[in-house]
């Protein structure tokens, strides 16, 4: 399967990458060219298998529902660029 | 509502749970701390973090499940639903999709008519919340606090078989009210701990498909609920009898216009791509945990009604309305266990004085100075007839202010009950003497005086002349 240049615009908004008009055919071959990499395993028969979403055939361990992480602000955001009463700052954005 | 139309709601509710900690990571999930300082690393989307999972917020979906006689999952998975927005700063949400850890159930309403509905539940799923934004003060941006991000959430989600606001609010009452018995949420809505989100549709009533439905978002309060369904069937239905169609979108309520509006972001966001988290294995759950959790459950609202109707003979309505609360229900049974009066009077104080106190005063029952004990001991007082009801109701509010126990308030303001008949017999003479005309009348015929004689003997005595030996003594005297 190859992906088309629609295809790829409408990625590029989901994923809030900024695309260039030039630069989209590039992407086009290289994002086709792992898709249809990815094709190859349509050949494989899996019938009668479960899907398997994770390597490990074992469940989730669980934690006991307890406090182990204290207050950090401040060190924490050392690497935020924007802040103000302890809050991160953003561009607006109202919905 | 126009009757051309059949109106078709289902429900999402989301219902913080009452963990400590949060669903994948060990931060506090206290409400009204300082701007993120319950926001770690894994909450904060670090590179190099993991989520691991809270049992406590497995076990309280599993009560959930229980308590709507649901399938509970014996794996279920959680999965990445992909959007982006400044709040969520892992570019995604952990939620489930397609093993959610509890299938099914049902809930029982009252219909507008006051019929028992079944309301299915199609699914309740968990996942994490998202932070919050602000948007005053801050020179023209917005700041995020994470500190709500990573607390665990219930979502559960209804069929399409609410048929009006009214059904919608009632559900949602029942839910709220399950949530609380359980004690897996506080339910607080004023926090957000419980809110929904309404799916609205119309159809003629010969239409056999569903409308075009709108998604009315964040609704955090019963009425709005009710208010915000009601508008948006109207804004449908103008719109199909005007010709034009309902576009499918997510609508915001606003509570201080009455009005939904279209939100402007999330059209193009919808497409979530979801699959399962890597970082999360299956949650396998045993039969034998699900069994540990069903012996623990409480007694639920339904059976705890059905209890009060057979054991102390109560209404129907008033059994429905001590129980829709867990710390009510209680409360009526405490007082109910030492009171000597009958049980319905003690119910007709519980939920008429006691509870009128209480939203008077905005108070949570935990928090009210009068106790269990306290009411019983003072409807004691009108069981050994020491005061009248009607003195009771001052008396009450006197215990409500905390001015002390009944006996010590009717010992000091003098209001023990007037029952000894041969003074009782003394004001009603005084009474008759002053009024000649009104018992002449009275004998002549006009009866209805009667209650004018024992309005002028309960003013004689400020109220303390026991009522039912006034009216006895009164009759005997004027014939």
């Amino acid at each position: 399967m190859s992906l088309n240049k629609e295809q790829i615009k409408y990625l590029a908004v989901l994923s809030r990458m900024d695309i260039k008009e030039d630069e989209i055919q590039d992407v086009v071959e290289k994002l086709s060219s792992i898709v249809e990499f990815v094709d190859q395993l349509q050949a494989v028969t899996t019938d009668g298998t479960e899907p398997m979403a994770h390597p490990l055939a074992q469940g989730q361990r669980l934690r006991i529902d307890e406090i182990t992480e204290y207050n950090e602000r401040d060190k924490i955001q050392l690497n935020a660029k924007n802040i103000n009463k302890g809050m991160y700052l953003v561009p607006k954005v109202i919905d | 509502m126009n009757s051309n139309w059949e109106i078709v709601i289902g429900l999402e509710i989301h219902a913080q749970l009452a963990t400590s900690s949060k669903i994948f990571s060990g931060a506090s999930t206290a409400f009204g701390e300082e701007p993120n300082t319950q926001a770690c690393l894994v909450d904060l989307g670090y590179p190099g973090t993991l989520p691991v999972l809270n049992q406590q917020a497995i076990e309280m979906a599993i009560r959930f499940g229980l308590a709507i006689d649901a399938e509970i999952s014996p794996r279920s998975v959680f999965a990445r639903k992909n959007y982006f927005y400044p709040d969520l700063p892992k570019g995604y949400q952990i939620s489930q999709l397609d093993l959610p850890i509890v299938v099914g159930g049902n809930m029982n309403i009252l219909d507008g008519n006051g019929n028992e509905k079944i309301i299915g539940i199609t699914r309740a799923h968990l996942e994490e919340d998202a932070g919050k934004s602000v948007h005053e003060g801050l020179d023209g941006l917005s700041g995020i606090d994470l500190n709500r991000a990573g607390t665990p959430l219930l979502e559960i989600v209804s069929e399409p078989e609410m048929s009006s606001a009214k059904e919608a609010v009632a559900y949602m009452r029942k839910i709220h009210s399950i949530v609380r018995y359980l004690e897996i949420s506080d339910g607080n809505m004023q926090e957000g701990s419980f809110r929904c989100d309404a799916n609205v549709s119309i159809k003629r009533f010969d239409q056999k498909e569903l409308g075009i439905r709108t998604e009315l978002k964040n609704l955090n309060s019963f009425k709005f609920i009710e208010k915000a369904i009601n508008h948006e069937v109207m804004r449908q239905i103008e719109i199909i009898e005007d010709g034009g169609t309902v576009t499918q979108e997510t609508r915001l309520y606003d509570a201080d216009l009455d009005e939904t509006r279209p939100m402007r972001s999330k059209e193009e966001a919808n497409d979530y791509r979801y699959f399962p988290d890597p970082d999360l294995l299956p949650v396998i759950i045993e039969e034998d945990y699900i069994n540990e959790i069903k012996a623990s459950l409480p007694e639920l609202p339904s059976v705890k009604k059905e209890r009060f109707i057979d054991s102390y003979n109560l209404k129907s309505t008033d059994a429905e309305v001590l129980t829709a609360s867990k710390q009510l229900a209680d409360f009526y049974e405490a007082v109910e266990k030492i009171a000597n009066t009958e049980s319905q009077i003690t119910a007709n104080w519980v939920i008429g004085d006691y509870t009128a106190a209480l939203n008077r005063d905005d108070l949570e029952i935990k928090d009210a100075k009068l106790s269990a004990d306290d009411l019983a001991g003072l409807l004691n007082k009108i069981a050994d007839q020491t005061i009248s009801g009607k003195i009771a109701k001052e008396v009450f509010e006197s215990m409500w202010r905390g001015d002390g126990s009944a006996e010590e308030i009717i010992e000091k303001k003098g209001l023990v009950q007037i029952t000894d008949d041969n003074e009782i017999e003394n004001i009603v003479n005084q009474v008759m003497e002053k009024n000649p005309s009104q018992v002449k009348d009275y004998l002549g015929g006009k009866g209805q005086l009667l209650g004018y004689f024992v309005g002028q003997v309960m003013k004689e005595t400020k109220g303390k002349a026991n009522p039912k030996k006034v009216n006895d003594i009164l009759k005997k005297k004027l014939k």
